[in-house]
């Protein structure tokens, strides 16, 4: 009996299994991880490298005591782990991705019964917990290629320190290869580009999510953040700050979005919505990572009104 | 004696009215953000308790069956008011720090429950120590989630700092914390009493 | 009362302080009805209801009898009392009137007047609108606003955890998480994700 999995419907068949897919996502993630190190220095590695195995011993510790097998090869702790430290700034104090990692493992993904299971992302849950805990730590961000810290361009925006690229010093080739202060794997646009290639080419991951949240934040932007109306910097909003990680690497998730191409579009739609509305007048500069939390949490509403058609003659 | 002793008792674990039976749990939530709070808000709990089932108990037999909640309501929130005032005038600090959820004691759970449940029906020396023991559970759980929050979220116990160079994590004293703490130690009541059962 | 106020307090009221995931009032209907989604929606729509038109009353009484007779002080033991007996005439009224309607939302009624969300919103209402004895200016449209949005936020996350609960019971979650505590972990992230409108500013 232990070889029955208990999954909620409609069972769609395919012939990837669950490791299949968290492998290549890991994968997918690794150009945009490498530039991390590149840029940030050392220290992202390190950061890095901590968020994974912390995730991984977790994994197999709570496994262990709840007397389940222990599944660390599936890659999904890899990836939770990955994820988390993508979303953290790379000169952080190494036990803090570990205690997110606990989070993200033992409340956001275990306490649910393990894989498959968990209602919210669980690198994003870790993420929200760190922001909630330690928002020193979460807010301060270092210069690429230097230790000297600098702001995100989404925060100089914020508090009113710079206005567009140009008080910022940054063009739009710095957001392409990374040039500019955020977290690990946010910053390099092109590195996540080539990975979420490889996934759509593979057929990993669909792009309804991905395309609705981000036409939506640059439509918004482009429309509402300008001077005057339809004058908004809609490159500006699209690459400055985690919009792609989060479209591409975590609002198309297996388990926490939705299962219908249609269910998925309206994820994206209400990801983009919330982002910019954070990202306008929320308190926060960036709003990415909640605006996906907060749509996780509708994500079986969503899946309870927009079905799959049925097959019937 | 015999028989009072149990009445008091099963209010600390086996019945505890926020960790086994669910109730309470608002101002369980809200209030437990500090040691001292718990206690605060345990001490004038616990005071709404005995005096409401005192008095239920002693009426018991002339209230009419029929209009009886709202006669428990009306000496609930007569002893809330009583409560709210004293605290006005003596605790000025904690009443502002419980903030509302003081006047809120009136829709308590535990206390209409306990009226309704025990104190109707029992006479009242009886009705007195399943108050005090109800009243006591309830500050033991306020305590427990409250100390719980307290050490991880501010890194102190009743206001002093427990470890030296801890940096707290601040979301513990927040509302996710509170909600986070009190679904983990209820989940860790179910497991001690499934492993004993 | 102006657009951008009202933004303010809709944004507020159901997602910085909603009652459930941040002013922790309103708990047992939360866990209690949040099993199935349309008991859920109902329990939304009568709590509602009850908020909004309880803030009027308790408002006018709190305005014209409590403070005129210097008698604020009973006001928790009014208050309450006034609830109760509006909550029991409307059960009354609904029953009569229409018996679908009272199956769709009559049954929950009774649970209301002991629901702490409500006499905690008429509370709030007279503690924040109401400066030494005088009510502020616009003080009973902020408070009608303020108790249908508290309302509204209520009726959001109990149907968002409906929908969560009616998922995680088809799945085998740990035996010990199983019912109220895997609820509360779950208001708990949700809490933790509504915190992104901290800070909110329009």
């Amino acid at each position: 009996m232990d070889n029955l999995i208990v999954s909620t419907s409609p069972h769609i068949h395919r012939k990837e299994s669950v490791s299949y897919i968290m492998w290549a996502v890991v994968i997918a993630l690794i150009p945009s991880g490498i530039a991390g190190v590149w840029i940030f220095g050392i220290g992202a590695l390190w950061v890095m490298l901590a968020g994974v195995f912390s995730a991984l011993l977790f994994e197999a510790l709570i496994c262990r005591l709840r007397g389940k097998k222990v599944s660390i090869l599936d890659a999904s702790a890899i990836l939770t782990g990955l994820l988390l430290s993508y979303n953290l700034p790379a000169n952080v104090p190494l036990w803090l991705p570990v205690v997110g990692s606990f989070v993200a493992i033992a409340v956001a993904k275990q306490a649910f019964g393990g894989l498959g299971r968990n209602i919210f992302n669980p690198a994003l849950v870790g993420r929200a917990f760190l922001l909630a805990a330690w928002p020193t730590y979460m807010t301060t961000f270092i210069k690429p290629y230097d230790s000297i810290t600098a702001a995100t361009p989404l925060a100089l925006l914020k508090e009113g320190k710079a206005l567009n690229l140009g008080q910022m010093n940054l063009s739009y080739f710095d957001f392409l290869t990374g040039g500019r202060g955020g977290c690990i794997g946010e910053v390099c646009i092109v590195a996540l580009l080539i990975g979420a290639l490889y996934l759509w080419v593979r057929k990993i991951i669909s792009l309804h999510a991905p395309f609705a949240f981000i036409t939506i934040v640059a439509l918004l932007s482009w429309i509402f953040s300008g001077e005057a109306l339809f004058k908004g910097d809609f490159i500006f909003a699209v690459l400055s700050g985690g919009l792609i990680l989060g479209a591409f690497f975590m609002a198309t998730d297996y388990v926490t979005t939705p299962l219908t191409a249609k269910g998925q579009f309206i994820f994206g739609l209400g990801c983009g919505l919330l982002t910019f509305v954070i990202r306008k007048w929320g308190g926060y500069p960036e709003g990415v990572s909640y605006s996906i939390l907060i749509m996780n949490a509708f994500v079986p509403l969503i899946d309870r009104f927009v079905r799959p058609k049925r097959y019937s003659p | 004696m015999r028989k009072i002793i149990p009445e008091f008792n099963k209010g600390l674990l086996k019945e505890n009215p926020v960790l086994v039976l669910a109730l309470g749990l608002c101002p369980t939530l809200a209030v437990s953000v500090s040691a001292i709070n718990a206690i605060g808000m345990g001490a004038a709990a616990t005071f709404v308790l005995f005096g409401s089932n005192i008095i239920v108990s002693s009426l018991r037999k002339v209230i009419p069956d029929k209009i009886r909640i709202p006669c428990f309501i009306v000496v609930i929130a007569t002893f809330v008011t009583i409560v709210e005032m004293l605290l006005k005038a003596y605790f000025p600090a904690l009443n502002k720090s419980l903030g509302i959820f003081v006047p809120l004691i009136v829709v308590n759970c535990i206390v209409l429950g306990r009226a309704e449940a025990f104190a109707s029906k029992r006479n009242i020396l009886h009705s007195a120590f399943d108050a005090l023991g109800m009243g006591c559970g309830f500050t033991l759980a306020l305590l427990i989630i409250s100390s719980i929050r307290e050490i991880l979220g501010a890194g102190k116990i009743f206001g002093f700092v427990l470890i030296k160079g801890y940096e707290p994590a601040s979301v513990m004293i927040l509302a996710p914390g509170a909600l986070l703490t009190l679904g983990f130690v209820i989940a860790f009541m179910k497991l001690k009493s499934s492993n004993k059962g | 009362m102006d657009l951008g106020r009202l933004i303010m307090i809709i944004i507020s009221m159901v997602f910085i302080n909603n009652f459930i995931l941040s002013k922790f009032l309103g708990m047992c209907p939360f866990i209690g009805v949040s099993r199935e989604t349309k008991p859920a929606i109902s329990m939304g729509i009568a709590v509602t209801f009850v908020m909004a038109a309880s803030s009027v009353i308790t408002w006018l009484l709190y305005n014209y009898v409590l403070i005129p007779f210097e008698i604020t002080y009973l006001r928790t033991i009014t208050f309450i009392l006034v609830i109760a007996a509006f909550v029991q005439f409307v059960e009354m009224v609904i029953r009569k009137v229409s018996v679908a309607l009272y199956r769709a939302l009559g049954i929950y009624l009774p649970l209301i007047t002991t629901n702490c969300a409500i006499l905690g919103v008429t509370l709030l209402n007279t503690n924040e609108f109401f400066k030494d004895n005088h009510a502020v200016a616009g003080s009973f449209l902020l408070g009608l606003a303020q108790s249908v949005f508290a309302g509204l936020g209520f009726t959001l996350a109990l149907i968002l955890m409906s929908a969560i609960r009616e998922r995680l019971d088809l799945l085998d979650i740990p035996e010990s998480m199983k019912g109220i505590p895997i609820a509360f972990v779950v208001a708990s992230l949700m809490s933790l994700a509504f915190m992104g409108f901290g800070g909110f500013r329009f």
